[in-house]
């Protein structure tokens, strides 16, 4: 089970800010792919181009990085703090 | 140097933080102060206010690695970073950065530093809500990217 976290426009985009799925073993970019494969605004949004950064239980990680269980994924868009 | 980041509903008080950041001591000679405020328009609608979102923990993270950045190139003998969140109105005060340091120099550009960072890589996201009941999230700006991107450089 891992935990996702959608912030900013893309939490508007998918209509979700926060979602559990039973999902374990796997990299960040095997993850979006999963996602990705729902179809819809699930794979126009969820690219490298809406997405700003992944972040793994609270660290700034890469694509490459594994996903452990009970993670908590967030994706993050492009940031305008400041 | 220990720096002080806060995310907060509430506002601030420049006075109060400048005499916290004095407090510290340590062969000051500068400081700078940068106030971010709450423009009330951006396009012709006026805004009615701004939604400030952001990522416990991640945030103050990324912020305490700007300054860490900042402190390696310029050293700085403190910093305040200040970041409201929540929902703020137009001439409402958003961020405060103070930066001292031993030399004028070094502390205006650790601010102008810090504040191209804060700008492009802490996590915060802005959500306009303007006078006529529209909201939109604020895209990222390419200036933006262009002003963190030009430190990179050098």
């Amino acid at each position: 089970m891992i935990t996702i976290l959608y912030f900013g426009v893309l939490k508007q985009q998918l209509n979700t800010e926060r979602e559990e799925i039973n999902w374990s073993g796997g990299t960040g970019s095997e993850l979006l792919a999963l996602l990705n494969s729902r179809g819809g605004e699930w794979a126009q949004y969820l690219n490298t181009q809406y997405i700003f950064r992944l972040v793994i239980n609270k660290k700034i990680s890469s694509w490459n990085d594994i996903i452990p269980d009970n993670a908590e994924v967030g994706f993050l868009p492009p940031v305008t703090g400041g | 140097m220990q720096p002080l980041i806060r995310i907060q509903t509430a506002d601030f008080h420049f006075q109060q933080e400048y005499d916290n950041l004095r407090l510290q001591g340590g062969n000051t000679g500068a400081v700078v102060g940068f106030v971010g405020l709450v423009r009330d328009r951006d396009s012709d609608v006026p805004l009615s206010a701004l939604f400030l979102e952001h990522y416990p923990e991640v945030t103050e993270n990324e912020i305490a690695r700007i300054i860490e950045e900042a402190d390696k190139r310029w050293p700085l003998t403190a910093c305040t970073v200040i970041h409201r969140v929540g929902r703020l109105k137009a001439d409402e005060q958003i961020v405060l950065v103070l930066t001292a340091s031993a030399h004028r120099k070094a502390a205006f550009a650790a601010a102008e530093f810090i504040m191209d960072y804060l700008k492009t890589e802490a996590p915060f996201w802005k959500k306009e809500i303007f006078s006529d009941g529209l909201e939109k999230w604020v895209e990222a700006k390419q200036s933006d990217r262009n002003a963190a991107l030009k430190w990179e450089e050098k």
